[in-house]
């Protein structure tokens, strides 16, 4: 259980760090909090050739709301997201995180590049129709959330690139719930459900491969208050609308089961009340 | 890679592979063994240590990360004289412990909660200290060190 061999670069900017990626070739990889990337390095499910570790990189730990947006620095630890109060659902998806000693060096834009499935912070990052800002070689680009996420572990970064700051739109109202089978463990369904003006987006995480925006038709606008009738039917659109796989941790239909309960959560959340069932049926 | 890293208070000029863990410097390069490795990928505890002042799985972070940072293990937490912290003293009384194998990251992991959140209640020991895997106890014992190692710090600071 020792990491491969591979040769390390402290970068000092994020051109240095770009820099280091390309002449690394396709063999280039970043090392940011290293909570997802030493554990593959470790089970040598991965080999690469270089780490360029941008961790020292000045400047990109910054976390500032302007006009309805938080704009956050790539570098931004979950902690650090977790005690944030200007954008509330991330605040509280971050706290689904692992555990503290994960959460003290995980990092936002390491979460979104590593693309888990199942992970937090990629559905909320879709949930609020968040965006990340890339460097490469060429320059710099905005992904939008449905443009990075392309599969299981797969984004559309190429492997010259790096995230340097996120978008997140902060919603109007919002809402967050997540079953996991032991507390930290990533997540078999989570939800996180954001409302902006009339729409609600509601994000499935853990049900494809990637995390899921629900399709709800006319259902997803609501006009006034949500209802607990809208609740109800949004919830059933939900899990009508995921096609879930079997695995070790759940099969389909429990998965399906469990995207209408945490939809549930996350909407009488976002709905402003709580319902009294908060165990799975 | 030539580093430098403060470990308990004491500097230390180190020349590491990239690739050697944390831990592993701690352990094999500075012979401080207190800190346990167990799965060697984030997920039991043992190896946790606090880097300036934060919990961080040691397995998880390379040395070469550390090159000027402050590192506390458990090796730190006891007096020159042998006296025992008060945390290893309750976890002592309360049978925190049977192997020893998770007990350093359950320290430290508790050291860092009692510093942030002086007077915790037991579900936030509980889910504070999750992510430390003991196969011994049952946790109920290690729970227990926890709270009267809090409850005997508030007590004794209000006294």
């Amino acid at each position: 259980m020792k990491c491969p061999p591979f040769d390390y670069h402290r970068a000092t900017s994020v051109a240095d760090a770009v820099d280091a990626l390309q002449a690394a070739g396709d063999e280039g990889k970043i090392l940011a909090g290293g909570q997802s990337l030493v554990p593959v390095l470790a089970l040598r499910l991965a080999r690469p050739a270089v780490l360029v570790d941008v961790n020292r990189i000045p400047g990109l730990a910054g976390l500032e709301r302007r006009d309805g947006v938080l704009h956050a620095g790539a570098l931004v630890r979950h902690l650090a997201l977790a005690d944030q109060r200007q954008h509330p659902l991330a605040a509280e998806a971050a706290r689904w995180i692992g555990h503290t000693a994960i959460r003290s060096r995980g990092t936002l834009a390491g979460s979104l590049a590593h693309a888990d499935p199942a992970a937090e912070l990629p559905a909320v990052l879709r949930a609020c129709d968040g965006a990340v800002q890339v460097a490469g070689p060429s320059g710099t680009r905005r992904l939008r959330a449905d443009e990075l996420f392309v599969g299981a572990l797969q984004s559309a970064l190429a492997d010259t690139e790096m995230i340097t700051g996120v978008e997140l739109p902060v919603p109007d109202a919002w809402g967050f719930a997540e079953f996991a089978r032991r507390h930290g463990d990533f997540a078999v369904v989570s939800v996180a459900a954001a409302r902006f003006g009339e729409r609600v987006r509601i994000v499935v995480g853990g049900v494809a491969g990637v995390p899921h925006l629900v399709d709800a038709g006319d259902l997803a606008t609501v006009d006034g208050d949500v209802s607990d009738d809208r609740v109800t039917l949004l919830a059933a659109a939900a899990a009508d609308d995921v096609d879930p796989a079997s695995d070790l941790h759940g099969s389909a239909g429990y998965r399906r089961a469990l995207t209408e309960q945490m939809t549930l959560r996350a909407l009488a959340d976002l709905a402003g009340h709580l319902r009294p069932v908060r165990e799975p049926a | 890679m030539k580093i430098t890293v403060t470990v308990n208070g004491e500097r230390h000029r180190l020349d590491v592979e990239p690739r050697r863990t944390l831990v592993d410097a701690l352990r094999d390069d500075l012979g401080l063994t207190g800190t346990h490795v167990g799965c060697e990928h984030g997920v039991c505890g043992a190896c946790t240590v606090l880097v300036d002042g934060e919990p961080v799985r040691a397995c998880l972070m390379l040395a070469v990360q550390a090159d000027g940072a402050s590192v506390a293990t458990v090796e730190g937490l006891a007096g020159d004289d042998g006296t025992l912290h008060p945390l290893q003293e309750a976890f002592s009384r309360c049978h925190g412990l049977q192997c020893g194998a998770c007990t350093p990251g359950m320290l430290m992991t508790a050291v860092h909660l009692l510093d942030t959140d002086p007077d915790p209640g037991r579900e936030t020991i509980r889910a504070e200290m999750s992510g430390n895997i003991c196969r011994c106890t049952g946790y109920t014992g290690i729970v227990d060190a926890v709270a009267e190692a809090a409850r005997r710090r508030v007590t004794s600071e209000t006294s």
